[in-house]
């Protein structure tokens, strides 16, 4: 275990959260201190490795004496305040949000979505049968992985992966304005034609499933695709000697997908094109020579 | 930065537009065609490339000014040159509805289709004929296309129109490589002369057409060289000459391009008295005048700058709002263009309270006009040791660079436009922090409006008691109203606060009967005809539950159609939301979605009276609730107010009842 250096101690906040004293460390956002007291709020563009973004605004919140809601994931708990996250108010928006969301965008692939939308009793299909929707066809350019945009929520975070938070390769942005914005390469080129380095840091975190493995996007098309049968190994990548770990999804003794833990201190969740993608050899069966 | 930047090559013409603003690339590595051997042994284009990522927009500007759109070899060349990914570049490009990432003819005419035109009697006559003289939007036909715009900023000679020819001369020439004074275009006619000899290209020209008939639009899309000048900005200001004028007293009386006639008219006596004050002393007195912001929001400006002057992080700015773009405002423009210099002084003083030597100036990319008035104002100013190094010879230095938006609404607030001006998408930033702490570049900046720091002047002046008293306890001083529609005199109008809207409106002469009145802009709210003793003030409005927002006093009289007004403030707010929240992306979509049900209803006399209703108040109900959670949501103002036209006029005026 590496020697992780401890920051000089940190002075605490204290706050009211939903009518409780809750104390947290100075910086903390208030969506830390409500997962620090097991409250569940909905997140989708938030990410334990990259800045708040606070794009999609599942997660507002109402903080006393503002005039609109907060959101939760980015804004800091500051000594005195009072929050509360189960308001009438706060509901009502993120009843709204799902409910755009969900209307505009295919979630079916988004982890608790469904859930989430059961738990607000959002109801997208009431804006009718003639509503815009994202309406894009998956871009399947290279073999490796698949940006199905129709279910991009335009959470920005494979955008600030790519670029200046992690990987510095800049192969993406959001191109477009409003509800024309899309994420997109220069002159929406095909991938093989971008700076793309194929480290698959966006398909990590993305929230949505809109960027996936092509062997994970093959197989939900072949309907063959289940989480359930799949376990999960983290081991060390053994292409240099960084020491990533990867964790290497299993179903039917095939490594479907590869991911890296988000709280590993050496990658945090990134990887390079060879952790990420170069597991072809483990399996024999599929490679050219076997 | 190891980036890719592929292999398309610009033009020989998109090179120089690119050049003529950075001047010719130092190195192979930023696109030089000669590869020398010092260019082997070293890479260039480190953090010195990568701080000049806010030439990007003018950039982007010089090439779709030169050529009239940017093709993939000249955003390449552009990226070489700032070492921007091409992406990233991209991204920026298509967010300005004025750039073109795909060829389309030299000339584009923007016809302005928002409130204040659309409600102009004959409005849909005139884009009838347009479009049968042009050609249907979006469609190239003999060397021009025509698109809809939202509000050009010219309601008081509506319908309005903008024809820009793309050449040679182009005002985004005056780069800071180039200096700001010598860029070719003139200080008075209506398009600028070109700066060189165009081989067989045309020079660039810019023409407003307001008001618009069919057949001027087409003249000018045919030669935007040859269309009349404006007329006087002085014309916009039914009140010019009237002694009692604050705000607008050398409009129509000073010449607005002639320095020696703003000193003749008053001119530079606030920032003398704000040299003899100090610093301290004029924060005090803006503090004390109870200035606030006039670009809706309505924050004190005392508080704002000295905010910004006690912030230990250096260096401070300036910046100057003149994206002025909420529909049915005009009064930034009329400033700009009528009294220029008085901008460059306020600003200078805002810069000498707040501790700036650096002012940037954002102006909207529609203003060819106030880009003129306002290059030469800073050139003369320049020259006589007003901006530069030592300001009035008091050893204060402070200059002003005009930065040019390039069509988009949402670079009006503040975050935005700093965003833009950095050469990103000009998306809000999330507050806290506030510009005062973490602004420009990261800086502590006081952003004003162009109304705003022109109170400084009065302010400094009349010193802050009098210009206290002017105006009610808590709205001090004279308010510019921007007041169009069914009116006999429409323009800009200065009054003290506490005037009612029944006083301005009678100032300016009501035409027809007066079904309602827009207050604030599309941003703003609808008040019924009746409604006319509200005080136009700050916490008067407020009081009404309505908002006075930018000074937006469109007045719409019952032939005006409801239904289609409420329609084009949904669209335009679609059009305009930037995209970055949920709220705002989808909900403004789905508001403009619902209006049109409504409106089809009300267009359609229904044979099924009672399912019509009942999904009248279905689609009320949606709005309602999709309205409540943009206002509550939404990252900034634009989703944050795109209801409040709509439901004002649902409750008040009993749309759709």
């Amino acid at each position: 275990m590496t020697a992780v250096p401890l920051d000089p101690p940190r002075r605490l906040v204290e706050f009211t959260l939903d009518g409780e004293p809750a104390r947290v460390a100075e910086g903390a956002t208030i969506l830390d201190a409500c997962r620090a007291a097991g409250k569940d709020i909905p997140t989708l563009c938030q990410g334990e490795t990259l800045e708040p973004k606070n794009a999609c605004r599942a997660c507002v919140v109402e903080v006393e004496g503002a005039r609109t809601l907060a959101p939760a994931c980015s804004r800091k708990a500051e000594p005195g305040m009072t929050v509360s996250t189960d308001t009438e108010r706060a509901r009502h928006s993120r009843k709204i949000v799902l409910e755009l969301l969900a209307s505009a965008t295919d979630l079916s692939t988004t982890p608790r979505a469904a859930e989430w939308i059961k738990e607000y009793g959002a109801k997208p299909d009431r804006f009718g049968a003639d509503a815009a929707t994202m309406n894009e066809q998956p871009k399947i350019d290279n073999d490796l992985y698949v940006r199905d945009y129709d279910k991009c929520i335009l959470c920005y975070k494979c955008v600030d992966a790519c670029g200046e938070q992690w990987q510095n390769s800049f192969a993406i942005s959001v191109a477009g304005r409003g509800f024309d914005a899309r994420i997109s390469t220069e002159h929406d080129a095909p991938l093989t034609d971008s700076a793309c380095v194929y480290c698959g840091n966006c398909i990590e975190v993305c929230p949505t499933g809109a960027l996936s493995f092509k062997s994970e996007f093959d197989m939900r098309e072949a309907g063959t695709w289940d989480e359930d049968r799949q376990t999960e190994t983290t081991t060390v990548c053994a292409y240099c000697g960084v020491g990533c770990n990867l964790t290497l999804h299993v179903q039917d003794n095939e490594i479907v997908k590869v991911s890296s833990p988000l709280d590993n201190p050496v990658t945090h969740g990134n990887l390079c094109i060879k952790g990420r993608f170069g597991y072809q050899h483990v399996g024999g069966g599929n490679t050219a020579g076997a | 930065m190891d980036l890719r930047f592929g292999d398309s090559k610009p033009t020989d013409e998109e090179k120089a537009a690119v050049d003529d603003l950075l001047g010719p690339p130092p190195s192979a590595w930023e696109g030089a065609d000669d590869r020398s051997t010092g260019d082997l042994r070293w890479a260039v284009g480190g953090r010195d490339a990568r701080e000049r990522r806010d030439l990007l927009l003018p950039g982007l500007h010089a090439v779709n000014d030169r050529v009239g759109w940017i093709s993939e070899g000249a955003l390449t060349y552009l990226c070489r040159r700032l070492t921007v990914p091409p992406a990233e570049a991209y991204g920026v490009a298509t967010f300005y509805s004025m750039f073109s990432m795909r060829p389309r003819p030299a000339t584009v005419v923007h016809v302005c289709t928002d409130i204040a035109c659309a409600a102009a009697p004959g409005a849909d006559d005139f884009q009838a004929d347009v479009e049968r003289r042009l050609g249907p939007a979006g469609e190239a036909r003999d060397g021009a296309v025509w698109q809809p715009s939202p509000c050009l900023g010219l309601c008081e000679r509506a319908p309005a129109a903008l024809a820009i020819r793309a050449g040679q001369g182009c005002p985004s020439a005056a780069g800071p490589g180039a200096g700001a004074s010598s860029n070719g275009v003139s200080a008075n006619g209506s398009s600028p002369a070109p700066s060189a000899s165009a081989p067989g290209g045309a020079a660039y020209a810019a023409a407003v057409v307001a008001p618009a008939t069919a057949e001027a639009v087409e003249a000018a899309a045919r030669a935007p060289e040859d269309a009349a000048e404006e007329p006087d900005a002085a014309l916009a200001v039914p009140q010019a000459g009237d002694p009692q004028l604050k705000l607008l007293s050398r409009i129509g009386v000073a010449d607005p391009g002639s320095l020696d006639s703003y000193r003749a008219n008053g001119g530079y006596r606030a920032l003398r008295r704000a040299f003899a004050l100090g610093p301290a002393g004029v924060l005090r007195e803006v503090t004390d005048s109870g200035l606030v912001g006039r670009g809706g929001a309505a924050f004190p400006t005392g508080r704002k700058w000295q905010a910004t002057a006690s912030q230990p992080d250096h260096p401070h700015y300036v910046v100057c709002n003149a994206d002025e773009s909420e529909p049915g405002t005009f009064k930034d423009r009329v400033l700009m263009e009528g009294d220029p210099f008085a901008l460059i002084e306020s600003m200078t003083i805002a810069g000498y309270a707040t501790g700036a030597h650096k002012g940037f100036l954002y102006l909207r990319g529609e203003y060819p006009r106030a880009l003129r008035r306002l290059t030469d104002a800073i050139a003369q100013a320049r020259a006589r040791g007003l901006l530069g190094d030592d300001v009035l010879g008091q050893g204060y230095a402070f200059d002003i660079e005009i930065r040019r938006g390039a069509g988009a609404y949402i670079c009006g607030e503040e975050t935005a436009l700093f965003n833009s001006l950095e050469g990103n998408r000009g998306e809000p930033r999330s507050k806290p922090p506030f510009p005062v702490e973490k602004g420009l570049f990261g800086k502590p900046t006081a952003a004003n409006n162009v109304e705003t720091l022109v109170n400084v002047l009065p302010v400094l002046e009349m010193g802050a008691e009098a210009y206290a008293a002017i105006g009610t306890g808590k709205s001090t001083g004279p308010k510019l109203f921007c007041v169009a529609g069914s009116v006999e005199r429409p323009g800009i109008y200065e009054l003290p606060f506490g005037a009612t809207l029944g006083d301005l409106l009678n100032l300016a002469g009501v035409t027809g009967d007066l079904r309602a009145v827009l207050l604030g802009g599309a941003a703003g709210g609808f008040v019924r005809g009746d409604e006319l003793d509200i005080p136009l003030t700050f916490e008067g409005t407020r009081e009404a539950g309505t908002t006075l927002g930018s000074g937006v006093v469109l007045a719409l009289d019952s032939s005006v159609p409801l239904p289609r007004i409420l329609l084009r403030i949904a669209e335009f707010f679609r059009d305009e939301s930037c995209g970055q929240c949920v709220p705002c992306r989808i909900g403004t979509v789905r508001q403009e979605e619902a209006l049109h049900r409504l409106a089809a209803r009300v267009g359609a006399p229904s044979t099924n009276g009672s399912n019509a209703t009942a999904g009248t108040a279905e689609d009320i109900a949606l709005l309602r609730e999709v309205g409540e959670a943009m206002r509550d949501a939404s990252i900034c103002g634009l989703g944050q107010t795109a209801w409040n036209a709509v439901e004002s006029a649902i409750d008040r005026l009993g749309a759709y009842a």
